[in-house]
């Protein structure tokens, strides 16, 4: 099961090879051309010999995790290994969780001090990175130096599975879904129109592969498609919920560093409408994707986002439900036809 | 050869909080079965097997127990919108529960849920210094309100989902390696002392609801009111910023526990046992009555000779609680060589003082 495949496979920022492997295989096998750049990004594209306008579909191969930065020496933390975020992690979800470390994929789990040996005012606080370790079981540095070294990427270790209701639980859904609707609308849209389907890297630390690739496609509209916040949970007020799991793709008013091309936004939400997808606004400020950065690439891009709502993003298990996957991919194949139709001018 | 490593990790995938082990005691029942001549539940739930000694007359009777509850938590409310809110059954760091995967224990089967955590993009800096407090946390089962209300009950207990992991040089981390690796410790004494000759009759004695305050080994200690009673249970494995004489490395050997609630003589036996057969061993101090069951014994009835021994682990209550299965093992050893030592002269002495 391809979205099973990409949300287990290892991508953390900067180490997302077994993300582009799964993507290159699925593209390949659709016969589409496809290349990777300099930064790693996965560029496929479709009817470039079609007249305009180009369009780029993005979705960022490469999730939060963390790096080891150092093998402990002495006497108490022999063996234990440091580590430091790679993208956005609050320490705090880190706790008692299992880990994969490095290229072998050496299995490790992230403690803590018991709470039995914790003074009442340690408690009140989170523990920081900084007196968290992972532990791989190794005796001694020279025993944990036989299995993994300091650069080391992690990620969380998290099974996908489904739920009742046609939900699912994951890591990294953010944003594995994006490639995993980027993937699907591509096999499923045949149209007449220049489509290119970038898979980028780094977004978790500053939208990176974005920018390049954007670059290089110079699009007249793009969308990215992501894994977004939804907290839609107990004692989260409306206003704060940002997106709710279920109720179809969100399209972004404003994030962390794009304002919606007011235009394009009323077509990606009337083109739901007019189809019966189910579709929602994107209600907080805070966060971005890759939109962020390629609409100030070259002298501009056009376009927004459409994003399937992900409760516990950033965290080791994450939910989404599989119907909005499912719109969102309806979606993206819908608003292709309609600029194939001529149905927007940007 | 130790042979009971899958046993430890099926241990691990069981499911049983205090009051609810009915699922551990099932798996541990046809592997006692094995050994013990009798078998039996007492009221409580603590399940007893009774491997007769050698020879004729009046002989010593030693307990040996494990306690095979883990901590849990119980559903004390359904929110709008079907979310959990819970209470300890046993004594969680809220802190290590955010965003960890758990099994609802429902009337109609397990419910899959996770403790929801807020996601960094909605978190203002003033709440990221605040530790996570049980009463705010809550369980999302990604059900809809309905289904919720229609399943799941108030009272109805939440235990961790964590399949076990294996680490670097036999290592184990999983959920409820405390004490479900003393289970393995029993397990694998037994069948060492299979081939052992042993005088003193022996109480395997797998306890419940030592979690919420040792009290199936309170019933335990009473109802068999054994000669000497044994508590095997898990100690505090060696890591940073612990205090040393609360800090055990993983691989140095069993803690043999030594203070005012444990007998001296069965502490010095026990010690020379290891010394004797070259089991490796670390000296556990106690300035107060132990965490473990050994406390209820010392007290039960009329008195016991209560002592404990065990292996260390790292992560103590939390789903990644770290065993060396070495340590499970050099344990069974030392528990399998004392109680085959065991004699009714030993027994007599317990008194002189």
């Amino acid at each position: 099961m391809l979205l099973k495949e990409l949300t287990e496979a290892f991508g953390p920022t900067g180490f997302e090879d077994e993300v582009r492997g799964v993507a290159r295989r699925e593209l390949d096998a659709m016969g589409l051309s496809v290349r990777t750049d300099v930064l790693g990004n996965v560029i496929a594209s479709t009817g470039e010999h079609h007249p305009g306008p180009r369009v780029m579909l993005d979705a960022h191969m490469d999730e939060v995790g963390l790096m080891v930065t150092h093998i402990g020496e002495g006497r108490e933390d022999g063996g234990l290994l440091r580590f430091r975020p790679l993208g956005g992690v609050d320490p705090r979800v880190l706790v008692s969780k299992p880990v994969l470390v490095g290229e072998r994929r050496i299995p490790g789990v992230i403690g803590a001090k018991p709470v039995h040996l914790q003074q009442p005012s340690e408690r009140e606080k989170p523990i920081p990175m900084e007196k968290l370790y992972i532990d791989i079981g190794a005796r001694d540095a020279d025993d944990a130096r036989r299995h993994v070294k300091p650069g080391d990427p992690v990620a969380f270790a998290t099974a996908y599975d489904e739920l009742p209701h046609r939900m699912a639980k994951a890591k990294s859904f953010d944003d594995r879904v994006g490639c995993y609707i980027l993937l699907e609308a591509l096999r499923r849209w045949k149209g007449a129109l220049p489509v290119f389907g970038a898979f980028t890297v780094q977004e978790e630390i500053g939208l990176r592969g974005a920018h390049a690739a954007a670059y290089q496609i110079q699009p007249d509209i793009a969308i990215a498609l992501e894994g977004t916040v939804a907290h839609d949970v107990v004692g989260t007020p409306a206003h704060g919920q940002s997106t709710v799991v279920g109720k179809g793709p969100a399209i972004t008013v404003q994030d962390g560093q794009t304002v919606a091309h007011r235009r394009f936004a009323e077509f990606l939400w009337e083109t739901a409408k007019t189809r019966n997808i189910p579709v929602q606004w994107r209600r907080v400020k805070g966060g971005t994707n890759d939109f962020g950065a390629i609409h100030r690439v070259g002298k501009g891009v056009l376009g927004g986002a459409i994003s399937v709502p992900v409760r516990y993003i950033h965290a080791p298990t994450q939910v989404v439900s599989l119907d909005d996957v499912m719109h969102a991919i309806d979606l993206v194949v819908a608003v292709l036809d309609e600029i194939a139709k001529g149905g927007f001018r940007p | 050869m130790a042979k009971y490593q899958s046993v430890f990790k099926q241990l691990l995938e069981a499911h049983g909080g205090p009051g609810f082990e009915q699922d551990v005691r099932n798996l541990i029942l046809p592997h006692l079965s094995d050994y013990a001549a009798e078998i039996w539940t007492d009221a409580l739930g603590n399940l007893v097997g009774l491997i007769p000694g050698a020879g004729e007359g009046k002989r010593p009777r030693v307990l040996v127990s494990a306690h095979i509850d883990e901590i849990a938590l119980v559903v004390t409310r359904i929110e709008s919108g079907g979310f959990l809110r819970v209470a300890q059954a046993g004594g969680f760091d809220p802190r290590a529960l955010v965003g960890q995967e758990v099994l609802v224990h429902t009337q109609s089967g397990r419910v899959w849920g996770v403790i929801g955590a807020k996601p960094p993009h909605l978190t203002p800096p003033s709440e990221r210094s605040k530790a996570a407090k049980l009463e705010e946390l809550y369980i999302d089962l990604a059900l809809p309100e309905e289904d919720v209300r229609a399943r799941v009950r108030i009272g109805d207990r939440v235990t961790l989902r964590r399949a076990p992991v294996d680490l670097l040089n036999g290592r184990i981390a999983g959920k409820s390696v405390d004490n479900r690796a003393s289970a393995a410790v029993l397990l694998e004494a037994l069948a060492l002392l299979k081939s052992m000759v042993h005088s003193a009759d022996l109480y395997a004695v797998f306890t419940v609801q030592e979690e919420v305050g040792l009290r199936g080994a309170r019933t335990a200690g009473f109802g068999l009111a054994p000669d000497i009673a044994i508590a095997v249970d898990v100690t505090f494995g060696a890591f940073p910023g612990q205090a040393p004489d609360e800090s055990f490395p993983l691989e140095g050997g069993v803690a043999i526990s030594f203070g005012p609630n444990l007998h001296r003589r069965v502490f010095r036996r026990l010690v020379d046992c290891a010394e004797r057969h070259r089991i490796p061993y670390q000296i556990e101090l106690s300035q107060r009555p132990v965490g473990a069951d050994a406390n209820a014994f010392q007290i039960a009835g009329p008195g016991l000779a209560a002592a404990l021994i065990g292996p260390p682990i790292r992560y103590m209550h939390t789903s990644v609680e770290t065993v060396a299965y070495d340590d499970i093992w050099q344990c069974a050893r030392l528990l399998a060589h004392y109680v085959a030592e065991v004699d009714a002269l030993q027994v007599e002495e317990l008194t002189c003082y």
